[in-house]
């Protein structure tokens, strides 16, 4: 090697030229360099292939959604809910004040929901133009009709009854408030679960591929939710309550079993990194854990069992909110991973 | 007033970028920036919001002659990426307010007076096209030029590219275009060649078909497209149980603890 050293080079820098030969040598047969302080980014080249894809760059955008579209998801579910909750108990003969409290729910969600889609769109108006064409293929049209006609429904049973209570029966109030009722009730059972078709008829690979579990999924977690509002409020000791809370709860915990039980790499965001934790959070809040806590109210004192309730009631509802959470991260995830569209048969 | 499409000749392209710059200053896009991406001379790396037209930089492992470079060299191609304008496009399908239109070319037209911003066309685009632009929220992509073919010109891209690699015209011709450049290219011995245009999916084929070498996975060409409305019926039929689980189990529960309360 010394030989090709110019002969200007003075002898006490020769051990300097020599590691500048082994730079050299490294960069050119490894394509890095191994030295503490040089990280060259680029090296080793990256390369395009059939494995690799484009540079591992992903295909497929992020969905752009900000936090507002998760929480109304679990608003959404809640609303729909408590609306059902709200027809059935009131037609049943159930008592007049779980009647009007699961009305406030759905009305309370009527109004907070368009606030969230409009916290996303940027501005109000924007919201005014999903209402000019109605397109059954399109899962966001029918959300906006059926959020429409259930916001509706939803506000006007639950004025119409609260001025009944107030005023005295009449008429025109029974008819606004059966009607309103009606409407909340046809169009409250969609919206409690069509949020899961919205992410399900997707391209983002972890929903689609979830795509026939997922209005389930959605609609067992806005049940949960409801009932564990209506609990919070004070229906504790109610039975029909009870006995919804424990089967959207058992139907939860089937959910985390099954997503648990397969495996796939699509379904990766759902159990690793930080979008996987926060679905196994909200899968666990929603699913096991007011299970149990349930299942202990039905074999425990008067006052233990309202407690167990309470606490059940509240990891529902937390639960119902993490899921959606949840969810939502790992379709950016799923979205980013680079792999997934360039599979001809995912598994 | 005939269907038109594009047809990409990645053996034909130079990566001058003529088409990126023809395309964003005949639409006024805004500019993406100035970020070094580390992928050969590729600092855009999608198409998006603000790139419609797209050059890939495609660096492979060497073959010889592949790319024309000698045998121990990186293969090089270079590809102009594009909306797809599919047959079936599941941005269409998932626009909510009739912003997303089929135009009488068969292109695929984002109306922005009429787009709200919600961005289900994002997540619904199998082919990661549409973004939304951080700075109004709507959402963007190529137009096909439809104010161009309305006025019975080409697209911008298409017009500018001095190479002949982006092809414009009618769909049918094109598809018989591709088909005989193919051959021809087979019969110089480049044998890899293979058209890109996803027929047999439930895409549909598409208005943007490429030319490329070797396995178009390489250019991030999906094998497997799909168009989401395909997933809608299974969607719904689970929504159709979940409310029907709903209802009956509330009735179940209702019914059974109000004659349990003796009522």
């Amino acid at each position: 090697m010394s030989n090709r050293l110019p002969p200007s080079v003075p002898s006490a820098d020769l051990g300097r030229e020599q590691r500048l030969e082994e730079i050299r040598r490294q960069a050119e047969q490894q394509g890095r360099l191994q030295i503490v302080g040089a990280r060259p980014a680029a090296a080793p080249f990256p390369q395009a292939s059939p494995e690799d894809g484009y540079y591992q760059i992903p295909l497929l955008k992020e969905p752009p959604w900000t936090w507002g579209i998760p929480l109304y998801f679990f608003v959404g579910g809640a609303a729909g809910a408590a609306a059902v909750v709200a027809a059935v108990a009131n037609y049943t003969g159930a008592d007049r004040e779980l009647v009007r409290d699961a009305r406030w729910i759905a009305a309370a969600g009527s109004v907070i929901s368009p606030a969230l889609l409009i916290s996303d769109l940027g501005r109000p108006e924007r919201f005014l133009a999903m209402l000019r064409v109605f397109k059954p293929q399109s899962p966001m049209s029918v959300g906006a009709w059926t959020l429409v006609g259930f916001s509706t429904g939803a506000i006007a049973a639950a004025f119409a009854g609260h001025l009944r209570d107030r005023y005295g029966p009449s008429l025109p109030l029974r008819v606004i408030e059966n009607a309103g009722q009606a409407a909340s009730l046809a169009f409250g059972l969609p919206f409690s679960n069509y949020t899961g078709v919205l992410i399900g008829a997707t391209a983002v690979p972890v929903w689609n591929r979830n795509v026939g579990n997922l209005p389930l999924h959605f609609g067992a977690s806005g049940l949960g939710a409801a009932v564990g509002l209506l609990e919070l409020l004070g229906h504790r000791k109610s039975r029909a309550l009870q006995a919804l809370g424990l089967g959207a709860a058992i139907f939860e915990t089937l959910e985390g079993a099954h997503i648990e039980s397969h495996d796939g790499v699509y379904l990766d965001p759902l159990k690793h990194g930080p979008s996987g934790w926060i679905t196994r959070t909200g899968g666990a809040l929603a699913g096991p854990v007011p299970t149990l806590l349930r299942v202990a109210s039905l074999f425990s004192s008067e006052r233990r069992s309202q407690s167990f309730r309470r606490w059940a009631a509240a990891s529902s509802v937390v639960g119902s909110i993490v899921t959606r959470i949840g969810w939502m991260q790992a379709g950016r995830v799923s979205a980013r991973d680079w792999r997934l569209s360039l599979e001809r048969d995912l598994v | 007033m005939s269907v038109t499409a594009f047809l990409t000749d990645s053996t034909l392209c130079i990566g001058c970028k003529a088409c990126e710059v023809a395309c964003k200053e005949w639409n006024g896009i805004d500019d993406d920036g100035l970020e070094w991406s580390g992928f050969s001379y590729d600092n855009t790396k999608s198409v998006g919001a603000s790139t419609w037209r797209h050059v890939k930089f495609v660096e492979q492992p060497p073959v010889p002659g592949f790319g024309g470079n000698s045998g121990e060299q990186t293969s090089w191609t270079f590809s102009s990426d594009v909306c797809k304008h599919c047959e079936k496009a599941g941005c269409l399908e998932a626009c909510p307010t009739g912003s997303i239109v089929r135009t009488e070319f068969g292109g695929v037209f984002i109306q922005p007076d009429v787009c709200n911003g919600c961005g289900y066309c994002v997540t619904s685009c199998p082919f990661g096209v549409v973004e939304r632009n951080p700075k109004d929220g709507r959402a963007f992509k190529c137009t096909f030029c439809y104010d161009r073919q309305k006025a019975g010109l080409q697209p911008a891209c298409a017009k500018a590219c001095p190479t002949g690699s982006i092809k414009f015209g009618e769909i049918e011709q094109l598809r018989a275009e591709a088909t005989n450049r193919l051959q021809e290219l087979r019969q110089r011995g480049i044998d890899d060649a293979t058209v890109y245009d996803p027929r047999d999916t439930s895409v549909g084929g598409t208005h943007a078909m490429f030319i490329v070498r070797g396995d178009p996975r390489s250019y991030n060409l999906p094998p497997a497209p799909e168009v989401p409305t395909a997933y809608l019926k299974k969607a719904w039929m689970s929504s159709a149980i979940a409310a029907g689980l709903l209802l009956g189990g509330t009735l179940l529960a209702f019914w059974s603890d109000g004659k349990s309360n003796g009522r």
